[in-house]
């Protein structure tokens, strides 16, 4: 090995050591403060208990919020998913009048109207509409800035599924929704995973819609609720709010093994998927 | 182009289209379209211009082009996007993409999934993780550095939101550019080696031009997603005073927390024309790879 290599390669391990120890220092404290007996700020070797989460099992508090957390990811997931499979194998089968202008409308609309950009009409509307303040109001909010990419992407596995099946399907005289139902969805079910999984994150991580909308304690989601712990007023119990952001924070990490497991998290062709 | 193979029609067609277009323009293109006459009035939370919302018309736009606080507040965004995204992001995202390409080892595992637990944890967790980290008392940075009673987030507000965009964003800069990197052929790479071309050279001249769509595409998502972010207000809540109050947080406090909705919908309208700048600058640059391909 001649010198010049051998300080490219200490160069290199350097620098990743340090992008290591970047990334690593902020999460140190996710993983040692929910198992310590007793909690400081400061990330330190925990002496070692579970009691932490016997305390947070039995807080109503925070156990309802996540309840709720489950409601709006739930409810969105579903909406987002159907509709977007009926609009994105409709919008692929057949030519409306002014289909592809309409597609990257959506698609430049999805990109600038966004939760923060819209917050003032987005409040106002929910008032307009008796949707302060209900769960159904946050949902069709989500759903509503959700949709455009979700088209967007499950039109592209849409357009790859061949359609002989369909037409012979057709012969054998089944409905167009029957045929949606029992030949599409199953072709197509690595593009509703995907939409699932993304639609779910996307309102699992969500602060600001239920922060603007929801006003009783009782209706508010994890995001909107673990924020609560550490402003309003008082010494933060640092076990509690260690152990609920580790529980908050389970779901996701799971829901990202599963997805890289099952189909690899990598890109294709640069897009986000 | 698949046909109508499923014999929908066009009347069928249109009614399953039909549902999720409702939500769409009910929950996005309305209250878009809905901002841009708000903002042309005086509309507030509470009080007279409550009940009956006088026509402004450019006002509002005069009135922030004349104010200081708007001024301050994007001066403080185009910080926030060029320091955290464009600089951050990028450049660390490609960093660390090409420190480890051609490597399929535990390193490399590790540092992926670290990079990427920043991504995907939830945004009120991640906010209060660096809380604790950047704490005055007892904060693992002052101990770290042996800075005790250091208050990074009241001594460099700025520069504390910035780098923390940087640990929550750079996993996706970092995935497009493994995507890229792993796009450009190796006998290239191995032709310049042995032509003598240093790592920097066979950056600039074999790497960078074939990657260059990758590279807009990036910088124009990030910068859009980063110029929209709130989760800055989680970390300092706009303060100490108005130091970290970026656009997102303005038009909150603005609208929300003074109840000057007319106000701040005029600040949205500003807010949305950035955004469709940056997302035509994309969607053409989409077109001219799609025409070209």
């Amino acid at each position: 090995m001649s010198p010049r290599e051998l300080l490219g390669r200490v160069g290199r391990y350097t620098l990743l050591s340090l992008v290591l120890a970047f990334f690593a220092l902020p999460l140190l404290w996710l993983a040692t403060a929910p198992f310590d007996r007793t909690p400081e700020i400061a990330a330190s070797w925990p002496e070692f208990t579970l009691d932490n989460v016997r305390e947070l099992l039995d807080n109503e508090n925070a156990l309802r919020s996540l309840r709720n957390s489950v409601l709006l990811a739930g409810g969105t997931c579903a909406l987002v998913v159907t509709l977007s499979a009926l609009a994105a194998y409709a919008l692929s089968r057949v030519r409306l009048p002014g289909r592809d202008g309409l597609l990257y409308a959506l698609l430049l609309l999805s990109s600038i109207v966004t939760g923060t950009a819209a917050m003032v009409p987005l409040f106002n509307l929910a008032y307009e509409l008796d949707l302060i303040d209900s769960r159904l109001g946050v949902i069709l909010v989500l759903t509503g800035g959700l949709l455009p990419s979700a088209i967007f992407i499950l039109k592209d596995f849409t357009d790859a599924t061949p359609v002989s099946y369909e037409e012979s399907a057709r012969v054998f005289g089944a409905s167009p929704l029957q045929i949606v139902r029992h030949l599409v969805v199953p072709l197509i079910r690595p593009g509703l995973a995907t939409i699932g999984v993304w639609s779910v994150a996307q309102v699992w991580g969500n602060f600001l819609i239920p922060f603007l909308l929801l006003r009783s304690p009782e209706k508010s989601p994890a995001a909107v609720v673990m924020y609560t712990f550490y402003t309003e007023g008082g010494q933060p119990d640092l076990a509690l709010i260690s152990t609920f952001s580790l529980l908050y924070s389970l779901p996701v990490v799971l829901m990202f093994l599963f997805v890289s497991s099952r189909y690899g998290f990598r890109f294709h062709g640069g897009i986000k998927r | 182009m698949p046909a109508d193979a499923a014999g929908l029609g066009r009347a069928r067609a249109a009614a399953f289209v039909a549902p999720a277009l409702l939500l769409i323009a009910g929950f996005l293109v309305f209250p878009a379209l809905w901002t841009i006459y708000l903002g042309m009035t005086d509309y507030r939370l509470t009080g007279l211009a409550a009940a009956e919302p006088a026509f402004t018309g450019l006002d509002n736009v005069r009135r922030a082009l004349d104010e200081d606080q708007f001024t301050h507040s994007l001066g403080l965004t185009l910080q926030f996007v060029v320091g955290s995204a464009v600089l951050g992001q990028a450049l660390l995202g490609f960093a660390i993409a090409w420190l480890l390409r051609e490597r399929h080892g535990a390193l490399r595992r590790l540092v992926e999934a670290l990079v990427l637990l920043a991504w995907i944890l939830p945004g009120s967790v991640v906010a209060f993780l660096w809380i604790a980290l950047l704490d005055r008392e007892d904060g693992t940075l002052n101990a770290l550095l042996g800075t005790p009673g250091t208050a990074w987030l009241v001594e460099h507000p700025m520069a504390a939101i910035i780098v923390f965009n940087i640990w929550r964003g750079t996993a996706f800069s970092m995935m497009l550019y493994a995507a890229a990197l792993s796009s450009v052929p190796p006998s290239q790479l191995e032709t310049a080696r042995l032509a003598g071309a240093s790592s920097w050279q066979q950056l600039r001249d074999v790497v960078l031009p074939r990657i260059r769509g990758h590279v807009l595409t990036n910088l124009l998502l990030i910068s859009l997603w980063t110029f929209n972010d709130f989760t800055p207000f989680l970390l300092t809540n706009g303060g100490p005073g108005d130091e970290t109050e970026i656009m997102p947080v303005f038009v909150y406090k603005t609208a929300l927390f003074n109840g000057e909705l007319g106000y701040g919908a005029a600040l949205s309208v500003l807010m949305l024309l950035v955004n469709l700048v940056i997302a035509l600058v994309y969607v053409r640059l989409l077109r001219a790879r799609e025409a070209a391909s």
